[in-house]
């Protein structure tokens, strides 16, 4: 059953869809209100960021840097070390992916207070196809010492992720995706740095028991495989990580205890992101076996984003069918 | 901008001196290390920490301090060795440079050293670090005079983040920023003519909207002008392109860009065998290469 602080019309018709770009946005203009020092860099991506809501509220808290990410990153570190809270936005393959080195000598290695958002990440940035689609930027991000790295997985939880990152003093990555997404949950729902939420709690009548550790905008993907596989009798409880880094080891503790099988869901390579993180905590306290559901090594492409969410297996049908086949 | 006696003058030339001695120590000792750009920007860091920049090395963090970055790391001897010279720490540590433990990590690391403004080594970013700092400060502060100095390789120039940098930098016309490029015309690979040509570094420099002079870099009086200009300057960034003599203060090692990334003891056999490379060195530093001896000696 779905707990209490979830938004009552998700997994309905009436779900609202928004991208959580907009939470971003809106948090960064909330944020500057409460904080003069915060100050925001675009390269030329300033209105589909959304960064625009805070450019217009602030013009002179506003850098355009142009068609240069590796600079935005290290000039961000600059203003950070004078003081200033600086927020840069791109798309996420262009930052961090390719300011990476930046961000981590600049950003990482100087403990500098510079977040980092990254736009249009996972495969449903659609029919821009590859080259467009970060599905990587978790792993390059969660290895770095210093980073914090958090996926919300809506507009709401974007928006207390921003308000959450000014407020903490280093390094963040914030992963956003650009498609509208529905809206799963609500004011109310606790948010914090290193903390993860159960969203679906299993029916412990059934007999089998899944614990399903979902990040970013899949979360809702993930409750609708959970009541699937209700209906087949197969217990899912869904854990929602808004924060890869710090894992909240805390909670995969616990799921563990209680469920028989894990399985991860993520818009990322399998490899090195939410699944590598959780299968790295269990290989060396509580060995169990981790499902991993994400991109299998391959590149996006082109397509509608539902086309392309179905065709890599992270729809609900697709991840309900993938957990029956591997508990039934 | 102060005005430099003669006195001035020939003490800031034998600091520079004596830091070019301690450099020779340094990466004898390491064992490691970039020699030629440490020794030819010896004259600049003397000129900058004992007379240009605002800053205290009993209080490293003083906020109204004038940021002095390194962008070229690489070339860090340089700056530990007036670093300790000013006060900020003891002589003695120099001989722990990139050593297990050290505060004075082979390239700079922030938060290992204060008073260290950034970590560089990764070429080019130092650079848009300096222009963020300028942009942050005149965001608090239109008309400030607290100024932030970069130093960059002209090698470093072949990496496209510094026109990513440049180009910011002139588009916001940061007045409060001072480049300064250590012309050396060497890099790991070879002449910097051979490896990437940068020619004309000045046209290429104005046609990005910065204030643009040529000096000799070891010529202290030229260069502390040239610093003066820069600062007076107000509607755009400045760059001083300073001249130099790669591995100036030891004739043995000058102009030779095997120089660049190796240590004395390491270095080209042509003129020094390696096992006398450090004692020679100093002694040319000493003797300032043998036209006088040292009242000590």
């Amino acid at each position: 059953m779905f707990v209490d602080h979830v938004d009552k019309k998700v997994c309905t018709p009436e779900v609202d869809a928004i991208p959580n770009r907009n939470g971003y946005g809106e948090g960064l203009k909330e944020a500057g209100e409460k904080d003069e020092r915060i100050v925001a860099l675009s390269a030329d991506l300033t209105g589909s960021t959304r960064t625009n809501i805070f450019a217009d509220a602030f013009p002179d808290r506003f850098v355009q840097v142009g068609i240069a990410e590796q600079n935005m990153a290290s000039v961000a570190s600059g203003m950070a070390a004078m003081g200033k809270i600086p927020f840069v936005a791109s798309y996420a393959m262009f930052s961090p992916g390719r300011s990476w080195e930046q961000v981590r000598t600049t950003i990482a290695y100087n403990d500098a207070n510079v977040k980092i958002i990254g736009a249009h990440a996972g495969v449903s940035v659609g029919p821009d196809g590859a080259t467009h689609q970060a599905i990587e930027d978790i792993a390059i991000m969660r290895v770095m010492p210093n980073m914090v790295v958090l996926a919300p997985c809506d507009a709401i939880e974007a928006r207390k992720a921003v308000l959450a990152a000014a407020a903490y003093k280093g390094p963040v990555y914030i992963r956003l995706a650009r498609e509208k997404t529905p809206v799963v949950t609500t004011e109310d729902s606790p948010f914090a740095i290193g903390k993860a939420e159960i969203l679906f709690e299993r029916d412990a009548t059934h007999e089998k028991s899944v614990g399903l550790v979902v990040t970013g905008v899949l979360a809702h993907n993930a409750l609708e495989a959970a009541t699937l596989l209700a209906k087949q009798g197969v217990g899912v409880t869904v854990l929602h990580m808004p924060c890869i880094k710090p894992l909240d080891t805390d909670a995969l503790e616990v799921l563990a205890q209680d469920h028989e099988t894990i399985v991860t869901l993520e818009e990322h390579q399998m490899a090195g992101g939410l699944g590598g993180a959780v299968s790295e905590y269990y290989s060396e306290h509580m060995p169990k076996r981790v499902v991993k559901i994400g991109v299998p090594d391959t590149f996006g492409q082109s397509g509608e984003p539902e086309e392309l969410i179905a065709h890599y297996g992270l729809d609900a049908a697709s991840v309900a069918e993938k957990i029956a086949k591997v508990v039934l | 901008m102060y005005y430099l006696s003669n006195t001035d003058v020939r003490n800031l030339e034998t600091k520079a001196n004596e830091i070019r001695q301690s450099i020779i120590e340094m990466l004898v000792a390491a064992g490691s290390g970039h020699t030629a750009g440490s020794l030819d920007m010896a004259d600049i860091f003397a000129l900058l920490y004992f007379s240009v920049l605002k800053h205290n090395p009993e209080d490293p963090d003083w906020e109204e301090r004038d940021r002095l970055v390194l962008s070229a790391g690489h070339i860090c001897p340089v700056l530990y060795a007036t670093m300790a010279h000013a006060g900020y720490f003891p002589l003695e540590e120099l001989s722990t440079l990139r050593k297990f433990g050290t505060r004075l990590q082979g390239h700079p690391h922030r938060t290992a050293l204060p008073g260290i403004e950034t970590s560089s080594g990764p070429l080019g970013s130092g650079l848009s670090q300096a222009v963020g700092m300028a942009l942050a400060e005149r965001m608090d502060n239109p008309y400030t005079s607290k100024f932030v100095y970069c130093i960059t390789g002209d090698g470093e120039l072949n990496e496209g983040q510094i026109w990513e940098a440049v180009m910011l930098a002139g588009k916001e016309q940061l007045h409060n920023l001072v480049v300064i490029v250590d012309r050396n015309g060497i890099q790991i690979d070879g002449y910097t003519k051979d490896v990437m040509p940068l020619e004309s570094l000045r046209e290429k420099f104005e046609s990005f909207n910065f204030h643009v002079q040529e000096v000799d870099g070891h010529n202290i009086r030229t260069v502390n002008d040239a610093i003066g200009k820069a600062q007076s300057i107000y509607s755009q960034p400045s760059v001083i392109i300073a001249h130099t003599i790669a591995a100036k203060g030891v004739d043995v090692f000058e102009r030779d860009f095997r120089w660049h990334g190796n240590p004395p003891g390491k270095g080209p056999e042509d003129r020094v065998e390696k096992s006398d490379q450090g004692k020679v060195a100093l002694e040319k530093l000493r003797t300032l290469g043998g036209m006088i001896t040292p009242s000590d000696s």
